[in-house]
């Protein structure tokens, strides 16, 4: 059977099943063994046997409507679908009967007879499946003179066709073509079970069967639709087509890559014609995804080719002058000139750089390789900086690796959940649609956030307790929630006797046991009514396998740090570590903020966590590449930007980050970079640090280059070159090409060998080469000689640093205060559309949903204020003000304002303080004590810095 | 005086309730003490509005009533104009055997003592002291199939429910009675609405469910108000609630009324409508025994079927089986309607070949006229020309005539009928019911209609596509909606071929 095997992502009809017991039949002769509960339909495919269908696809349950994949099973009367027929030993089918094949094509002429003939210029031409059905079946003339249709907007004599509906192109990725449709509910049955949406419904009975987004009237802009993709994936015909295949044709090769968007990492098809992307599709392989997608990763790829991207490489001698186009040979000579310089004549700690968690793995290792075997210090650091810092620091103590414990397929065995200072339906979307299906499932959810984000109440799904805290009290409800477990005596006892250290964990109990702990004594500080944290704590303790995922809203705190702590001591505390549908989850927000953290970004770690200090660590490195490596700990960003202003720091290459605009304290921020005489930005556009920028190397892609991204569940994911780098270089290169230029002999020919390098010198990455991620597809860190399959779930037998330790957690509240001058807490987050500092998302269509960040205040609030919705705002704290415009909601509680980073000329970090993290020194974005009172327009920070910005914009033509 | 004017839709329709207050108002007038019973029908209905008083001689029937005839019911009954004589004596109520309409007209409808009185919750008591398998045993040997039409033995399914694990079953009554020419679920549900909440709570102890639902159409008020106000009396007296007859046992049931949908009659589309999702059909498996109300194990009965429960349980299941002919035990009530001299309600043994009913007991046509053919079993079910009276009324002698029984409503037509329009009506109905997920039912139907409209129009080589159309629903629809339109066109086509040849001599 062999031969007959289908292609890999061949679509199987209805999804697989999990059981374990395997059930033997008869497919046309052929026998066939697969797991009890299979559908007859999926039997057929595994034994290379396909069956013509329409309704059915492996992403959704079976649906059983289309009627075309009927067969014969013996024994059996009539001819019973074979998506909706599970498998029974010993059963006798058959695909092919004289009878299944005259019914087949009964059907057939019917959906023809409603369906436009226009194939050979229609835009699903060569990729329809009712195309492909009706050749299957070898449907070969269509008899019915139909009178009513779909698909014609007039009827013979003229007359309007009451039944046609004009094709909907208001989402700006892709069109909705009623007539074309096939009402055979896949779009529906996505949005629903697969995005958990449920935006999409048939309206009408009947011949009247019409998909519809919302209400009748709604169009799918104007609706629930996220834009996710899912119905298009699901849809058959054209009928959801995306429009970039519209305009540009079918693809005619794909390649399996993986999203530069958040830190779920989803593999997708990046679908090519020529060297032309005509669409990103979900992989139904990706281990993270499993299929699925968002409006960023699925369509929000247009920034590639915008026109704002800067493809030359630019220098300047003063940020006052306007940008001079160059040379490659003379930007990168010009650059490692200045930095020499600065090295003589400043000594050599008076550079650094940053590394991006938007590129690989291979290039951020180059780029801390850069520093410390070229620079020859340790100023390295990266934007986890101000993310997931504390994730590493507090994991790290407790558990003993920096990163989360579990993979994404873990979510479907959970049965209670904490998601605490996340908000994944808008962040993190494919694993929210995973969490969702698992809780529309029966899972229960417990939510700690201080806004009502969509997983507390939603389509179908609904939080059992949502812990709707102060902003800056994560610490405070943490502990208590402990506090409850210990005294009301729902821990596991023999999982923390087992597996953690019991003296540490006697004093913890103690500590947690006392009454100040209490969720009675914190209420007033937290504002978490006692009650409903106690019946919190109690279903997480004893409702079965619970999973903690969190977010920034844990991090980003002057106690971050302690909260990773907390979390990490609840799920010891309740034995949920080791095993499936458990575990502590940071979900991550950059594609590789993993991957660069692993990849010794940090100023004190080189890769894989070993600290710089450690000289038989040095040894490896100083072996690998020939140098003698700086065992002082280097400049962390915010170090770097203080030593700059007291000028000390003088030039920086910063690569695939913007500080200035997703860095506190935009002023400080300002002042450290005006204060360097070198400032190299590596990146796709001119960002806002540009601004203060000397040399500008442009970036590539992730289209452009291969490498490799590591996500959230520690997944190595391979990144594909789809097409050649517009800028000439793959950011790698261009790594390469400045430490060559300074004097370094570096010859990598392609990533694969710096991967081979990080695998000889990091042991946790020791079973990691591009041969292996071929086969594999990913595989999760560690994956060395002791986990050759690498490891989807850490700490199954025993923490990785021993016994679990459990540290004590003490509250102390942040400095930052609200008072009479700034009465109101702000808080910030993301939105689905956008992402980050909006680089990318800005330049796409995505702006249609958010256009420019808004100010949520709850209406009481606003009206004490005299705030209408819309109105312009001023929004100041102790650092700054800027302006933006009033949303009136009652998602935040009274006293908390919250709002997004997305747009530049809002400007949120100007707001923000530089209060920090105590362990991590990861910015305090998540409290800042605000005023908020009504404007006539922007601010005049906010003119000066446009003012700025346009200015040191300016490009000159290259010279002749 | 005790007289008796029945409630039932049927008799309101032809001035029931005028009738009834004439008689307080005639009766006050003469200051004659009347005790007013609103009873269901009997189920003649040419005799509706059908007044009883009861006297020395047994209840005494007046019929069809007019308001001109009510005074004389003060007078001489004897030689009242519109007297029938005794009701039970009434050939067409006399020649039928009545179990599961055996107190239908009978008794005061919310009167538990009146029901009591007349055999109710014997069954029940009885099912109280059994295991729930020895009732299932019971339902099983008594040979009872659905009557909704399917005619799935009763007993298996609840056999598959009661070896479901699970916290929670339900039993639904499925009470969308939506077939032309079909009453018997109205007229017990309006005459004798205890019969069915004993049936389902004996339904509810023989598979272990503890919670009902009565699926009731939007279009039976007086229904609605009848069940909603027994369900409510029930409660009160225990007959429903945590403590079923003090035995500790708990059952309980709610009435949900339908939305006028025809394709929530079948059992997977009401499940959906139910739960209050749009009424599609659900793909089987899963069975909804297995998977059913709320993804739990759920009996979906008919309401004829669960009240015929209680009599079984009453009489014993040998004694229900001794009626019968063939793999069709018991008693079926038959609706005869349309064209037809007597229409009503007959329940009977079954057995009686096709034609005995509509020429003997039902008296041919109203008209006069040769009866042309007969649909029985509601809108899907097949015509059946008099070549095939002879057929005897049994599910499998039906199936083997390519027609069905169905819900036991037969509608008949004389010889001015339509055989192509009434075969297009059939594609008609189904395109309006559809509920539009299986592909043969959504757009067959439609085109249906368009290609008989071709036949008529004179396209003789469109029969041969129709019949193709009919093969594709036939087979390839998801439920019987789509699966049985063909029923009712084919057996036109093949009975009456000449109607369906082109039309063109017609045309001059």
């Amino acid at each position: 059977m062999k031969d007959f095997m289908m292609p890999a992502d061949y679509d199987m009809g209805t999804p697989a099943s999990k059981s374990t017991n395997m059930v033997s039949l008869i497919v046309d002769g052929f026998e066939v063994s697969v797991p009890e509960g299979t559908s007859v339909m999926r039997a057929s495919m595994e034994a290379g046997i396909k069956i013509p269908k329409l309704c059915a696809t492996d992403s959704v349950e079976a649906f059983g409507s289309c009627r075309l994949c009927l067969v014969e099973i013996e024994g059996r009367r009539g001819t019973p679908a074979s998506c909706t027929t599970p498998v029974s030993e010993g059963m006798v089918v058959k695909t092919q009967t004289e009878k299944v094949q005259k019914l087949r094509k009964g059907v057939m002429e019917l959906y023809i007879s409603d369906h436009p003939l226009d194939c050979l210029t229609c835009a699903a031409n060569g990729d329809c499946e009712l195309q492909d059905a009706a050749g299957a079946v070898g449907l070969r003339d269509v008899r019915y003179e139909a009178k009513e249709t779909h698909f014609e907007a007039r009827n013979t004599s003229g007359e309007d066709n009451p039944q046609w509906l004009p094709k909907d192109d208001s989402n700006p990725y892709f069109t909705y073509d009623p007539s074309k449709c096939i009402v055979c509910s896949r779009c529906v049955r996505a949005c629903e079970e697969v995005q958990g949406t449920f935006a999409l419904t048939i309206e009408g009975r009947g011949f009247d069967s019409r998909v519809s987004a919302g209400m009748a009237g709604d169009d799918f802009l104007g609706s629930d639709c996220v834009s996710c993709g899912a119905c298009v994936q699901a849809c058959p015909t054209a009928t959801l087509q995306e429009k970039s295949v519209i305009e540009l044709g079918t693809p005619d090769k794909s390649v399996i890559t993986t999203c530069a968007y958040c830190g779920v990492g989803c593999s997708f098809k990046a679908e090519m014609r020529g060297d032309e992307l005509v669409r990103m599709v979900p992989y139904k392989h990706g281990k993270a995804n499993r299929g699925h997608s968002c409006v960023k990763g699925r369509f929000a790829y247009g920034y590639a080719n915008h026109k704002d991207r800067i493809l030359n490489p630019m220098i300047r001698d003063s940020i006052e002058d306007p940008w001079q186009e160059v040379s490659w040979d003379e930007a990168l000579s010009f650059a490692a000139n200045r930095l020499k310089g600065l090295q003589e004549k400043h000594g050599r700690r008076s550079i650094g750089v940053i590394t991006s968690s938007r590129c690989t793995n291979e290039e951020t290792f180059l780029v801390q390789k850069l520093a410390r075997g070229v620079f020859m210090n340790n100023n390295t650091d990266t934007c986890a900086r101000v993310c997931h810092s504390p994730t590493g620091y507090g994991l790290g103590q407790t558990f003993g690796t920096s990163a989360g414990t579990q993979d994404f397929d873990s979510v479907e065995d959970t049965d209670v959940v904490i998601v605490i200072g996340a908000n994944p339906t808008d962040g993190h979307p494919v694993f929210a649609s995973r969490l969702k299906k698992r809780l529309r499932q029966g899972a229960k959810l417990i939510v700690v956030d201080p806004r009502r984000t969509d997983l507390v109440r939603s389509n179908h799904i609904e939080a059992q307790h949502h812990l709707a805290l102060r902003p800056g009290t994560n610490v405070a409800v943490v502990t208590a929630l402990a506090h409850v477990i210990v005294t009301e005596g729902l821990m596991d006892q023999s999982f923390i006797q087992d597996r953690c250290d019991w003296e540490e964990f006697q004093e913890y109990a103690e500590f947690v046991s006392d009454p100040r702990h209490s969720p009675e004594a914190t209420e007033l500080l937290t504002g978490v009514p006692a009650d409903e944290l106690r019946a919190a704590a109690r279903l997480f303790a004893t409702g079965g396998n619970g999973a903690i995922y969190y977010g920034l809203g844990v991090t980003e705190h002057s106690q971050g740090s302690t909260t990773v702590i907390g979390i990490a001591n609840l799920a010891m505390l309740t034995g949920n570590i080791g095993r499936r549908g458990v575990g502590v989850n940071p979900l991550r927000g950059q594609n590789n903020v993993q991957g660069s953290c692993d990849m010794g970004s940090f100023p004190h770690e080189l890769p894989g966590y070993r600290h710089v200090k450690g000289p038989e660590v040095r040894a490896i490195f100083e072996d690998a590449w020939g140098v003698t490596i700086d065992p002082e700990p280097g400049l962390r960003i915010p170090n770097m930007l203080d030593a700059a202003v007291d000028g000390t720091f003088k030039g920086l290459y910063c690569q695939g980050e913007d500080i200035l605009q997703s860095d506190p304290d935009t002023k400080h921020v300002a002042a450290g970079l005006a204060a360097m005489e070198c400032v190299i930005v590596h990146d796709l556009f001119l960002n806002e640090t540009a601004n203060y920028a000397h040399v500008f190397l442009p970036g590539s892609t992730f289209l452009e280059k291969d490498g490799t991204f590591t996500n959230a569940e520690r997944r190595i994911n391979r990144v594909r070159k789809v097409m050649a780098p517009k800028n000439g270089y793959a950011d790698w290169e261009v790594t390469q090409l400045l430490a060559q230029a300074m004097g370094a002999d570096w010859h990598y020919t392609h990533p694969s060998q710096i991967m081979d390098e990080i695998a000889a010198t990091t042991p946790s990455f020791a079973g990691v080469d591009y041969a292996t991620l071929e086969e594999k597809g990913s595989v999760q860190w560690p994956c060395n000689e002791a986990n050759p399959e690498g490891t989807p779930l850490m700490h199954v037998d025993g923490f990785v640093r021993g016994k679990g330790r459990f540290i004590v957690t003490e509250y102390v509240a942040t400095d930052e205060k609200t008072g009479p001058r700034f009465p109101l807490l702000l808080t910030t987050g993301r939105i689905l559309s956008q992402y980050n500092v909006g680089a990318q998302t800005r330049r796409t269509e995505n702006v249609v949903w958010h256009d420019q960040d808004e100010l949520e205040i709850h209406a009481h609030d606003a009206e004490v204020r005299g705030i209408k919705d819309g109105d312009w705002l001023k929004l100041a704290s102790r650092s700054g003000e800027t302006t933006l415009r009033a949303k009136i909601t009652d998602r935040v509680s009274t006293g908390v304002v919250y709002t997004t980073f997305h747009h530049p000329d809002t400007q949120a970090n100007v707001i923000t303080t530089d209060y920090s993290d105590w362990a991590t020194n990861c910015p305090e974005y998540k409290v800042t004590a605000v005023q908020v009172s009504l404007s006539n327009g922007p601010s005049d920070w906010q003119e000066d810095y446009n003012a700025q910005a346009e200015k040191s914009r300016r490009i000159l033509p290259a010279a002749e | 005086m005790k007289i008796y004017v029945p409630l039932d839709t049927a008799a309101v329709a032809v001035g029931a309730d005028a009738i009834a207050e004439a008689i307080v108002a005639e009766a006050k007038a003469r200051d004659i003490p009347v005790e007013l019973i609103r009873n269901g029908t009997r189920g003649m209905v040419w005799l509706e509005p059908l007044v009883e008083v009861e006297t020395e001689a047994g209840r005494i029937g007046f019929g069809p009533m007019e308001l001109a005839d009510v005074p004389f019911l003060f007078d001489d009954l004897e030689g009242h104009a519109k007297a029938l004589g005794p009701v039970e004596e009434i050939p067409y109520l006399a020649r039928q055997t009545r179990l599961t309409f055996a107190r239908c007209g009978v008794i005061d409808p919310l009167s538990i003592a009146d029901y009591e009185a007349h055999g109710g919750l014997t069954g029940l008591r009885r099912a109280l002291a059994m295991t729930s398998a020895d009732v299932v045993q019971e339902v099983t040997d008594s040979g009872l199939r659905g009557r909704g039409g399917a005619g799935f033995p009763t007993g298996i399914k609840w056999n598959t429910v009661l070896g479901a694990e699970a916290d929670q079953k339900y039993i639904i009554c499925n009470a969308d009675e939506g077939d032309s020419g079909t009453f018997a679920d109205r007229m017990i549900m309006e005459g004798d609405p205890f019969t069915l909440i004993e049936g389902m709570a004996i339904a509810g102890l023989a598979v272990g469910a503890t919670k009902g639902y009565v699926y009731l159409r939007s279009e039976y008020p007086v229904a609605i108000r009848v069940m909603n106000e027994a369900v409510r009396i029930a409660r009160l007296n225990g007959l429903l609630g945590a403590d079923l007859l003090g035995s500790g046992k708990a059952f309980d049931m709610e009435i949900r009324v339908g939305a006028g949908a025809y394709v929530c009659g079948e059992e997977t589309s009401l499940l959906n409508s139910l739960e209050g999702k749009r009424g599609i059909v659900r793909a089987k498996p899963p069975l909804p025994a297995l998977e059913g109300f709320l993804g739990k194990p759920t009996v979906v009965n008919n309401v004829i079927s669960l009240a015929t429960v209680p009599v079984i349980l009453e009489k014993g299941a040998q004694h229900y089986a001794d009626y019968g002919l063939g793999r069709s035990r018991g008693t079926m009530p038959i609706q005869i309607a349309g064209n037809v001299k007597y229409g009503g309600l007959f329940e009977t043994a079954f057995g009686m070949p096709l034609g005995d009913l509509i020429n003997d007991i039902a008296g041919g046509t109203a008209t006069g006229r040769p009866v042309k053919a007969v649909q029985v079993g509601g809108p899907l079910g097949a015509y059946l020309a008099p070549a095939k009276f002879d057929t005897p009324f049994g599910y499998e002698e039906f199936t083997a005539e390519d027609a069905l029984i169905g819900h036991a409503g037969i509608v008949v037509f004389d010889d001015s009928a339509d055989m192509l329009g009434m075969a297009r009506f059939a594609m008609e109905f189904c395109a309006v019911e559809s509920c539009g997920k299986c592909t043969p039912c959504r757009i067959g139907a439609v085109r249906g209609v368009e290609t008989i409209d071709r036949i008529k129009a004179g396209d003789g080589a469109a029969v041969e596509l129709l019949t193709d159309l009919c093969d594709t629903m036939k087979e390839g629809s998801l439920c019987a909606l789509g699966g049985f339109t063909p029923f009712p066109v084919l057996s036109a086509l093949e009975q009456f071929p000449e109607e369906f040849t082109p039309a063109k001599e017609a045309a001059e």
